[in-house]
């Protein structure tokens, strides 16, 4: 049974630590508030550089992109958020769409970030850059077989072919791009063909579809290049490498896309946020971006990790990646029709 | 009785139905409007697939946890075998592994892959096997959600069942027969109760379903929010799984019909021998390794790999939070439900009832969706003060665990307020005290026992918790099941290992006094 004093002494200890924990901060204070659906691990070093380097203390929250857009908007010009930082131009464009940004003016993130890494109207910044590429195993074909994402689709890989849930918004922004470039009658033969020729139901994420792939079940994935690193680092002894599709003569190049931030309309710290992003985008922030999660950074005079470069060169497809979220919802139709789960 | 003094003692209970009655108006609201053409295409495509997905799933979890949880129950009560003691309390052990941990725990080790995989493709020399069915993600479930089951059970077989069935035998019934002709009806109203809390649980589980893929109800939900973007659908969506959580109550209360009076006994125990005895412990035995010990030696093993990752003051840092969370909301929800207790002895009346019974919708609404409709309410309010002070606060998010387990907290409460006797209350009154000296110093007391599980499963379930603590937390005051979040969602399984680890170990402290009291029950 429990006991009755024990539990009002916690009780009073508990209310003293919330009320220590949880004093309300006073808005001349030096501190950002950033709004994360980058997880914690990947960007709690960052802030702390940030601090280190500037004085400027960061606190945040991490969620899911939906409940983090759906509290913005909620909070409306009462979020105490300056700063949005999100993996997937999908979601950023739905940031902006939503009106939830302020255009950023500024020659130091025009420097540093590549233009079709960048919203049209400056609502916000790509800061590293993750490339869907093809994992295949070295033991059952081979890269000579290999040739683009839309040849996935054909008779050849029939059995022999593993996906992510099209739940995944990296899946649903290369189908986005699919759609931009085939228009959706043809996409939705390429994705109906990727269907009938899965070896496996979807899985839930890019690590499981690449343990498959290195089981034998299948023979070839489609996964971001960061997976296949993680992987590598843990099981370097898996028959697993990395194929960069659509480098033909003429051909479109790999899919990219990108984690970024924004500057929120209502944030009570504009100055701090840009100070922040424009930090973000410049060479030490931008390596260390890249380098905690093995991404390629987006300023090109920053060179990315020797793991990632050890992978080669790539063509990257240019095409603007607001496409990926213009056609987000458009991509997730023709998957659910074409019955890929 | 004065007019405002019964009014006053009813308050806490009318608060917390309003407070329950927000978020689902919120989605009742949101049928305002329709988008047409994305429900045409969810109708096409989708909708019968998630539906039949998610009937398939709750038949397959019932029949499940009432398999696992009554065959064991009635081991542990009418046999003695060696180890029984032991397994009376270690059946219990699953209610500390969250859902989602067990998930992600089971794949990993049966998956592409796995070492368990590579060992039977090459002894066997065939190809790897996709595990991912929709078996196993009942399996899953239902190792997790059986002690709902075997708890309410045991106690239904131990309080009338045996005694009658002994009656029945002497009358020269087989045991088997006087199993299923009388004892199981006869405990029927408690395991629907606990197969109801199993379905609830299921109903609103998303992440052990998504480990697998498995779409249902649940994960549609997510998806049109996060990929259509449509948090009106997804509300929309969300209501319509409130129909299916209505027909699991419906059914629960029709289970209930039929009274039967308690007496608790002390059962006399057939000895087991031979082989009998040897599948007693057999079946006990690989449930609980199945559902805790091996998950557990798992997690150390993937844990043990990843060690350095951590620095001892974030992790102990995260324990704190949650363990404080998980006790003030524990705290605070047996308080509104010891008020609800004292309200329906001073001041009762049926509409009392009725909200009261209104409140436990609350536990049937999938976290996320509930969160979501605080969430809006609590903002609605900011606006209207103009200033920022609910949302992101401390005491948003323990209402919204109040809100969420408080039928979990008014179950083990009514239970013992059941038991007491209006005569006592007479001395009392007879003896001139006060109302709130006969609350404190006779119904209190009394009520104990029942107060303290009601805090032990509060707190566990607390700790637990996944969409409404990441949504409405307070800077920096991330728990151990966000940590699990955010390394599960990118399939860093053997880096959620570690926070995963603690969340056990941590729930089981109130595990053991839960335990002790059953113990206690017994002497």
């Amino acid at each position: 049974m429990i006991n009755l004093t024990f539990a009002r002494v916690t009780l009073l200890a508990a209310v003293a630590a919330m009320t220590g924990c949880d004093q309300p901060v006073s808005q001349d204070d030096d501190i950002l508030t950033v709004y994360s659906g980058r997880k914690e691990h990947l960007v709690k070093p960052l802030f702390e550089r940030f601090t280190a380097d500037t004085g400027i203390e960061v606190r945040y929250i991490t969620d899911g992109e939906g409940p983090i857009l759906a509290r913005l908007k909620a909070e409306g010009e009462q979020s105490p958020a300056d700063v949005l930082i999100t993996v997937d131009a999908g979601n950023l464009w739905h940031a902006a769409e939503e009106n939830l940004l302020q255009p950023i003016e500024s020659n130091v993130l025009e420097m540093n970030v590549p233009e079709h890494l960048q919203d049209p109207n400056n609502l916000w910044f790509g800061l590293s850059q993750r490339a869907r590429v093809m994992v295949y195993n070295t033991e059952r074909t081979s890269p000579q077989e290999l040739t683009t994402y839309e040849a996935l689709a054909d008779e050849q890989w029939h059995g022999r072919l593993c996906l992510r849930t099209a739940k995944k918004v990296y899946n649903q922004s290369l189908v986005a791009t699919l759609i931009e470039a085939h228009g959706y009658e043809d996409t939705k033969k390429i994705v109906e063909g990727w269907v009938r020729n899965l070896a496996a139901d979807p899985f839930s994420n890019d690590t499981q579809a690449m343990q498959a792939v290195a089981a034998g079940a299948c023979d070839v994935t489609l996964v971001n290049t960061y997976y296949f690193g993680r992987l590598e680092n843990e099981s370097p002894e898996l028959p697993l490498a990395i194929f960069y599709p659509n480098q033909g003569e003429g051909e479109r190049g790999i899919h990219v896309n990108v984690s970024g931030a924004g500057i929120l309309k209502y944030a009570p710290k504009p100055e701090l946020a840009l100070q922040f992003i424009e930090w973000l985008s410049q060479d030490e922030a931008q390596y260390m971006f890249a380098e905690l999660n093995q991404e390629f950074p987006v300023n090109p005079n920053v060179p990315a990790s020797d793991q990632v470069r050890a992978w080669g060169d790539f063509v990257a497809d240019d095409v603007n990646l607001r496409v990926a979220g213009q056609r987000q919802a458009e991509a997730i139709r023709l998957m659910d029709e074409a019955g890929y789960q | 009785m004065h007019v405002w003094s019964r009014w006053a003692i009813r308050l806490p209970s009318v608060a917390i139905a309003l407070l329950v009655a927000a978020p689902i108006l919120t989605l009742t609201f949101s049928w305002v409007s329709i988008d047409a053409q994305l429900w045409l295409h969810l109708w096409e495509t989708q909708l019968p697939q998630l539906v039949a997905n998610t009937l398939l799933l709750l038949g397959g979890v019932a029949v499940g946890v009432s398999l696992i949880g009554v065959t064991s129950a009635w081991l542990v009560t009418a046999y003695d075998f060696p180890g029984r003691r032991f397994f009376e309390l270690a059946m219990l052990l699953p209610l500390a592994m969250p859902a989602y941990v067990l998930a992600f725990v089971l794949l990993g080790v049966t998956d592409f892959g796995s070492p368990l995989q590579g060992w039977w493709s090459s002894t066997f020399g065939v190809a790897q096997i996709d595990v991912r069915r929709p078996f196993f993600v009942i399996a899953v479930l239902s190792l997790v959600f059986y002690p709902y089951v075997y708890l309410l059970a045991r106690t239904a077989f131990k309080l009338q069942g045996l005694r009658t069935m002994e009656a029945a035998r002497t009358l020269g019934m087989s045991p088997l027969r006087s199993f299923f002709t009388i004892v199981l009806p006869m405990s029927r109203p408690a395991i629907f109760a606990g197969v109801s809390l199993a379905l609830m649980e299921t109903l609103a589980d998303f992440g052990a379903v998504s480990v697998f893929n498995y779409n249902t109800l649940t994960t549609a939900i997510y998806k049109a929010w996060s990929g259509f973007y449509s948090l009106q659908t997804a509300s929309q969506l969300a209501s319509l799984l409130l129909l299916f959580v209505a027909l699991v109550v419906i059914g629960e209360r029709l289970s209930r019909k039929g009274k039967y009076s308690e007496q608790a006994i002390p059962p006399k125990r057939r000895v087991l021998s031979g082989g009998r005895r040897l599948s007693a412990v057999a079946w006990c035995s690989s449930i609980v390794l199945v559902a805790f010990i091996l998950p557990v030696v798992q997690l150390l093993h993937w844990g043990a790999s990843r060690i350095e990752y951590f620095d001892m003051n974030q992790l102990s840092a995260l324990l704190g939070k949650t363990f404080l969370i998980g006790f003030i909301a524990a705290i605070a929800s047996v308080f509104v439900a010891s008020t609800a207790v004292a309200a329906r002895f001073f001041a009762n009346s049926n509409g009392l009832r009725f909200i009261q019974s209104f409140s436990g919708l609350g536990y049937a609404l999938p976290g996320s969706v509930l969160a979501v409709g605080i969430m809006l309410v609590a903002t609605q309010l900011d606006h209207w003060l103009g200033k920022s002070l609910l949302m992101g606060s401390f005491i948003v998010l323990i209402l919204a665990y109040v809100i969420r387990f408080y039928a979990v907290a008014a179950g083990p409460m009514d239970a013992a307020a059941s038991k007491l006797k209006p005569s006592v209350i007479e001395a009392a009154k007879l003896f001139g005290l006060g109302r709130l000296q006969q609350w404190r110093r006779v119904m209190q007391p009394l009520l104990m026992p029942g107060t303290s599980v009601a805090l032990l499963m509060v707190m566990v379930d607390v700790m637990k918790e996944m969409p409404a603590t990441l949504l409405l937390r307070p800077f920096g005051w991330d728990t151990l099941a966000v940590k699990i979040y955010e390394f599960t969602s990118e399939g860093d399984w053997d880096l959620a290992a570690i926070p995963a680890l603690i969340l056990i170990l941590l729930s089981l402290i109130p595990m053991v006094y839960l335990m002790r009291k059953i113990e206690g029950e017994e002497t």
